[in-house]
C-alpha cells in the first residue's frame, strides 16, 4: 500500500487518476482507518489531501459560507459565525463521534462515507447545501442529497474529489436544527436522523423549508412532501402533523441490527417534528 | 455512606489507601497480556469458522505453509485427540472448543492457527488455508433446540438428570425444591405466571484475551497470559495439551477485566502448542471481534415463574422453570440460576427445573454471578407485580418473606447469619425511596443474591530484614485484592499499611490458588493473609521470647511490637528490630498458609432504580439509582463501592441495550462496540451506593464477597422502573427503543 499526500486539488487529482489502481482518499481518516483494520478494504493507494488549503478553510462572503471538505468538526464547532447562522448543520457535525474524533472527522469524510446513517448530511441537505466536485474533467456544483447513491457509494466519478461545500446565504428569520435518535447518549450510529431548516416571516407565515432524514433508506433522503407540508402555513400543531406524516411515509427503512423498520419509519416522523419545533424557535429568535 | 452492626475498632480495615497497583495503571506502565515481547518472537493467529455449524470434510495448510514468513501450521490432528480413550473426559468439550475436531458449532470457532514472522503474515497466510465444509443448520435458540426434529450437536448427547434420555440437545436437566407447590398454589389468594426472556451479553471487559508461548530447551512451557487465574491457565491448558503441571509455569499478567470470562482458555494452548512446533516464542491477541464471536458470553435464557402469595402478603409457593443456552458444548450457568431463582425468600413450597440447552453459538462463559440476574429479573417482576395486586409497597413485602438466619433457602441449606433485612431497611429509609417522580418517571426496586464462593487459596508473608513486609498471593488483582491484602496484613501485624508491599507470583512461587472468581480473594485469601500474618507473629514473639530470655507465653503482639508485660524493665521490640536481628535468632521470618475456605458468607443487595421513558422514541434515561448491599465487613470501603457501581453498570447495560444479534444463519452481526451497546459514561448516573455491614462470622473481620451481588437486582430494578413509568410489563430483554416503543405502541400507552 502506497500513501501520497497531495498538496494541490489538482496533484490529488492526477494521484487517484492511475488507471487500476484501487486509490482511496484519506481526509480525518475516522472511516477509512477503521475500514483498513477491520480488512474491509484493502487499497493499493492512500490519497491524503489535508495537506490542500482550499479543503481546509471556512470562508463567508456574498453567497454565503464556503467550507473546505475536510475542515474537521472541531474547527466547525469553533467557527462563531458558522454557529450562529447554521447551528442544526454545526450540532449535526459535533455529533459524530468522540472529542477525539471531532479533530479529523469532516464533512467531506461523511458524505463520502456514503454511510445511510451520517449525521451531516440530512442536515446538509435540509440546509440546501451543494458541494464542489473536482476531477480530471474540470469541476461542477452538485446537491448534497446527490453525492451518495447507495451504502458506501457516491455518483462521483474516478478521480473526483468534493473540495467544499456552499452553505446559502440566510434570510432574516430562519433556522435549522437535526435530531437523530440513537439508544445510547453518544459514541453512537444514527438510528433515524432528522434535518430541518425554515424561514418564517413576522406574520408567522413559513416561507421557506426543507427537510433532510437519514437511516430509513439506502441514502439521506431529501423531503420535500414534509417540506410543503409546513410552507405558506403557520408552524401549529396541525401543520406539524402533517410534516410528521409526511416525513413517515416516505421513510423505507429495513430491519438490522440498529433498528426495526417499523420504528424507524414512526421515528422519523417523531424526530422530524421535533427538529422543526426547534428550528422554528431559532427563527423566531431572530430579528426580522 | 456506611451503615455499620459492628464496634469493633480497626486500625486500617474500613480505611480507603491508595491501592499499590494504582499508579501503574493510571499511567500505562502495567503490563497486561498484549505488552510481553521476546527475541525470535512469532505471532499467531486463528482461523474461524465463517459458519455456525458444519462439519470438516478437509483442512489443506500447503499453501499457507508455503508462504515466505510462515513458520507453522496447527490444527486439531497436531493435539492430543480429546476422543481418545486415556484423555480426560472432563477436559474433552475445552479441548474442542479450543479447536474444533469434525465439527465447527458456531460462527467463529478456531479450527487452525498459524504462526508466522508477523502479525500481518499470519492474518494473510490464514486466507491460504483451505477449508471444505459441509454445511449443516444451525440451531439458534431455545425453541428450535428442542424441537423433536432439531439438527443434533453432539450426536451421542444425553440429559444428565433425566431418566432413560433419548440424545437430544439438552446437556442437562437439573431439580431442586421443598414442600409441595400444589398445596402451595391451594393456599395462595394471587398467583402470577410470566414467561421471561433474555438475550446473549458478553462481558465486555476491555482487555482482549492475549498471552505469549515460550518453550525451553528441556522442554518445558512458559506461558505470559492475562487472566482471572494461572493456576486454572496451567491446568487448562496442560489438560488440553496433556502435560504434566510441572511442565508448565504461567507468569499471570495485569488484568484488564475479566468479570468470570477470564477462567477459561482459548488462546494459550494453541501459542504453547504453536511454541513447541516452531521452537520460537509465540504471542497471541485477539481482536475484539474474535472476543465477541469466540470467547464465551453469556447466552440466551427462557424463565417462566410462577409465585403464590396470601392477601395478607406471605408468600405461599413459588415453582420456577428455567432454559438456559450453553452455546455449543454444556455446561450453561442454569445450575447457579436455578438455585438463586428464589434464594432471597423464606418459601415452604418451592420447585425449580433448569435445562441446559447447546445451541449453534459460541460457548458460554462465566460473567459475574453467572446465570443470577436473568433469574433475579423473573422473579423480582413477577414480585413487583404481586405486591401491587396485593397494594403493599414492594420493599415491605419483600421484607414480610426476606430470607433470615435459619431459614432453609430454595437450594437447600438453612442460612447462616445475613444481611437481607438489614439491606431493605436501609433502602425503606433512603431519601432515594421516597423522592418525587415526574411525568413519564418510574421507579422500581429489586433484590439480588448471590452464594459467593471459597475455594482453595495459598498465601505467604515474608519479614525483611528492614522490617517491611511482602505479601506474596495467587491470584491476579482485578478489584483491589493487592489493597485489601496489605490492609489484613497491616492491621494483623500492627504496622504501616506502605511498610506491606504485595506480589501476585506465578505458578512456580506460591501454593495453589483457584481463580480470582466467585467474589472469593478477599474473604478465602485474605484468610490466607491473616493466617500466614499470625504465622509471623508466632515466630516473632518465639524471638522476642528468646532476646527477652523468657517463655514465648510471656510474650504478647500489640501495635507492631513485642512486649512481656510481667517482666520488669524489658523494652518492647518492634517489627524493625527483630527483623534486623532474624539473622542471629534463627533465620527468616516468614509465614505461609493454605486453605481451602469455609464459613463463606452469603451475599444480598437491593436497589432502587429511576428510570424516564420518552413515550414518543421508546428511548430510557436511567435518572438515579442506588444500590444497597451487604458487605460483612468493608476492608477497602471504595473497592466495595467501586465493585457495587461497576456491577450496576454492567447489570443496567444488560437490561437497556446490550444482545448478540445473529442472522438467520448464526453469524454475529455486531462483534464490536458499536453495535454492541455497553452503556457509555454518559448514559449512566452517579451510582449512589449504601454498604450494610452484617459480618460474615465464617471471617475474622466478617468479610462477605461483594463483586457479583451487585449485577443480579439491575435487570428487575430497571424493568419494574419502566412499569412504573409507562404501566407496561416488560418480559424481555433488553428494553432497547424500539422493543420498548413497540410494547407501548400495543398497550396503547404510545
Amino acid at each position: 500500500m502506497e500513501y501520497c499526500t497531495a498538496h494541490t486539488v489538482e496533484e490529488a487529482v492526477n494521484l487517484l487518476s492511475e488507471k487500476g489502481l484501487d486509490v482511496r482518499v484519506l481526509a480525518g481518516g475516522t472511516d477509512l482507518l477503521g475500514q483498513l483494520r477491520m480488512g474491509r478494504v484493502r487499497p493499493q493507494r492512500i490519497v491524503d489531501v489535508k495537506s490542500i488549503p482550499e479543503l481546509h478553510s471556512i470562508e463567508k462572503d456574498e453567497g454565503g459560507f464556503r467550507v473546505g471538505a475536510a475542515v474537521c468538526g472541531a474547527e466547525i464547532a469553533e467557527h462563531s459565525a458558522l454557529c450562529a447562522e447554521w447551528p442544526g448543520v454545526v450540532e449535526a457535525t459535533e455529533l459524530i463521534g468522540s472529542t477525539q474524533i471531532q479533530g479529523r472527522a469532516s464533512l467531506g469524510g461523511n458524505l463520502c462515507n456514503a454511510s445511510p446513517a451520517a449525521d451531516t448530511v440530512p442536515a446538509l441537505i435540509a440546509a440546501g447545501a451543494t458541494c464542489r466536485v473536482i476531477g480530471p474533467d474540470g469541476h461542477r456544483d452538485v446537491p448534497v442529497e446527490e453525492v451518495a447513491s447507495g451504502p458506501g457509494k457516491t455518483s462521483l466519478a474516478p478521480a473526483e474529489i468534493v473540495a467544499y461545500f456552499r452553505l446559502p446565504r440566510r434570510a432574516p428569520r430562519s433556522g435549522d436544527a437535526y435530531l437523530r435518535l440513537i439508544p445510547r447518549t453518544e459514541m453512537d450510529i444514527a438510528v433515524v436522523g432528522a434535518g430541518v431548516s425554515l424561514t418564517v416571516g413576522e406574520d408567522g407565515l413559513c416561507t421557506a423549508c426543507r427537510v433532510g432524514l437519514g437511516a430509513v433508506a439506502p441514502t439521506a433522503l431529501r423531503v420535500d412532501e414534509a417540506a410543503n407540508a409546513l410552507i405558506g402555513r403557520v408552524v401549529d400543531e396541525a401543520a406539524l402533523d402533517d410534516l410528521a406524516a409526511a416525513a413517515s411515509s416516505v421513510a423505507r427503512p429495513i430491519d438490522d441490527k440498529r433498528g426495526t423498520r417499523e420504528y424507524r419509519i414512526r421515528v422519523a416522523g417523531v424526530l422530524t417534528r421535533r427538529a422543526a419545533k426547534l428550528a422554528l424557535s431559532r427563527a423566531e429568535a431572530q430579528p426580522a | 455512606m456506611s451503615a455499620s452492626a459492628d464496634e469493633k475498632k480497626y486500625r486500617w480495615v474500613g480505611t480507603r489507601p491508595v491501592r499499590p497497583d494504582g499508579y501503574d495503571k493510571v499511567t500505562g506502565r502495567a503490563q497486561y497480556g498484549a505488552d510481553f515481547a521476546l527475541p525470535g518472537m512469532l505471532w499467531g493467529a486463528v482461523l474461524r469458522s465463517p459458519h455456525a455449524h458444519a462439519r470438516i470434510v478437509s483442512i489443506d495448510s500447503s499453501e499457507a505453509l508455503a508462504m515466505e514468513g510462515v513458520h507453522a501450521v496447527l490444527t486439531g490432528a497436531d493435539l492430543p485427540d480429546p476422543y481418545a480413550d486415556d484423555f480426560d473426559k472432563e477436559t474433552r468439550h475445552l479441548a474442542c472448543n479450543v479447536m474444533a475436531r469434525e465439527k465447527v458449532l458456531y460462527h467463529g470457532h478456531a479450527l487452525a492457527a498459524v504462526a508466522a514472522a508477523t502479525a500481518e503474515i499470519a492474518r494473510q497466510a490464514l486466507e491460504l488455508i483451505h477449508v471444505e465444509y459441509e454445511v449443516l443448520t444451525p440451531v439458534l435458540d431455545i425453541e428450535s433446540a428442542l424441537s423433536s426434529d432439531a439438527p443434533l450437536l453432539h450426536e451421542g448427547l444425553k440429559t444428565r438428570g433425566e431418566e432413560d434420555p433419548a440424545p437430544s440437545n439438552v446437556a442437562a436437566k437439573v431439580e431442586m425444591g421443598h414442600g409441595d407447590v400444589e398445596i402451595g398454589f391451594g393456599l395462595a389468594d394471587v398467583i402470577v405466571e410470566r414467561e421471561f426472556t433474555t438475550q446473549a451479553v458478553h462481558q465486555g471487559y476491555i482487555e482482549p484475551h492475549a498471552c505469549l508461548a515460550q518453550v525451553e530447551g528441556d522442554g518445558k512451557a512458559v506461558l505470559w497470559v492475562s487472566s482471572q487465574g494461572q493456576f486454572a491457565m496451567r491446568s487448562l491448558t496442560a489438560g488440553v495439551l496433556e502435560l504434566d503441571l510441572s511442565q508448565l509455569r504461567v507468569i499471570p499478567a495485569e488484568i484488564g477485566g475479566g468479570f468470570g470470562g477470564k477462567t477459561t482458555v482459548y488462546l494459550e494452548p494453541l501459542a504453547v502448542a504453536l511454541a513447541k512446533k516452531t521452537g520460537r516464542p509465540v504471542k497471541m491477541v485477539m481482536s475484539r471481534e474474535e472476543v465477541f464471536r469466540s470467547s464465551g458470553p453469556v447466552l440466551s435464557t427462557r424463565i417462566k415463574v410462577k409465585i403464590g402469595a396470601t392477601h395478607e402478603g406471605k408468600l405461599v409457593a413459588a415453582q420456577a422453570f428455567l432454559h438456559y443456552e450453553a452455546g455449543g458444548f454444556p455446561g450453561s450457568s442454569v445450575q447457579a440460576g436455578s438455585m438463586t431463582v428464589f434464594g432471597s425468600y423464606a418459601l415452604e413450597h418451592v420447585q425449580i427445573t433448569g435445562y441446559d440447552v447447546v445451541v449453534n453459538k459460541p460457548k458460554g462463559a462465566a460473567y459475574r454471578a453467572p446465570g443470577a440476574p436473568m433469574a433475579a429479573f423473573a422473579t423480582e417482576t413477577v414480585l413487583d407485580e404481586l405486591a401491587e395486586k396485593l397494594k403493599i409497597d414492594p420493599v415491605d413485602f419483600r421484607l414480610a418473606n426476606a430470607a433470615v438466619e435459619g431459614t432453609r433457602a430454595a437450594f437447600g441449606p438453612r442460612f447462616r447469619r445475613i444481611g437481607l433485612v438489614e439491606t431493605l431497611e436501609q433502602v425503606k429509609a433512603h431519601p432515594h425511596y421516597s423522592a418525587p417522580l415526574q411525568a413519564n418517571q418510574g421507579r422500581g426496586v429489586a433484590v439480588g443474591f448471590w452464594f459467593n464462593a471459597g475455594l482453595q487459596s495459598s498465601a505467604a508473608v515474608h519479614v525483611n530484614a528492614d522490617g517491611t513486609v511482602s505479601v506474596v498471593s495467587g491470584n491476579p488483582d482485578i478489584g483491589g485484592s493487592r489493597a485489601s491484602l496489605a490492609i489484613m496484613a497491616a492491621e494483623e501485624l500492627g504496622i504501616e499499611y506502605d511498610a506491606v508491599d504485595v506480589l501476585v507470583a506465578d505458578t512456580t512461587s506460591i501454593g495453589f490458588n483457584d481463580v480470582t472468581g466467585g467474589s472469593r480473594v478477599t474473604f478465602a485469601t485474605g484468610m490466607a493473609v491473616i493466617e500466614s500474618a499470625r504465622e509471623v507473629i508466632q515466630q516473632l514473639r518465639e524471638r522476642a521470647a528468646a532476646l527477652f530470655e523468657t517463655d514465648v507465653e510471656n510474650v504478647v503482639w500489640e501495635d507492631g511490637r513485642a512486649l512481656a508485660p510481667g517482666l520488669k524493665d524489658s523494652e518492647p521490640l518492634d517489627l524493625k528490630t527483630l527483623a534486623s536481628q532474624a539473622g542471629k535468632t534463627g533465620g527468616p521470618i516468614s509465614g505461609r498458609h493454605s486453605l481451602s475456605a469455609r464459613g463463606v458468607g452469603m451475599g444480598f443487595g437491593a436497589h432502587i432504580c429511576d428510570v424516564e421513558v420518552d413515550p414518543e422514541t421508546g428511548r430510557l434515561t436511567v435518572l438515579r439509582y442506588t444500590a444497597v448491599q451487604d458487605a460483612g465487613k468493608a476492608i477497602h470501603p471504595s473497592y466495595v463501592e467501586g465493585q457495587m457501581q461497576g456491577g450496576v453498570a454492567q447489570g443496567v447495560g444488560w437490561a437497556l441495550n446490550e444482545e448478540y444479534v445473529y442472522d438467520a444463519e448464526g453469524r454475529l452481526e455486531n462483534p464490536g462496540f458499536l453495535d454492541y451497546r455497553v452503556p457509555v459514561a454518559s448514559d449512566l448516573p452517579m451510582i449512589d451506593t449504601v454498604i450494610v455491614e452484617v459480618p460474615n462470622d465464617g471471617h475474622p473481620y466478617g468479610v462477605r464477597g461483594v463483586g457479583e451481588v451487585p449485577i443480579v437486582a439491575p435487570l428487575p430494578a430497571v424493568a419494574n422502573a419502566v412499569y412504573g413509568a409507562t404501566g407496561v410489563r416488560f418480559t424481555d430483554l433488553p428494553l432497547s427503543p424500539p422493543r420498548v416503543l413497540a410494547g407501548l405502541e400495543s398497550n396503547g400507552k404510545s
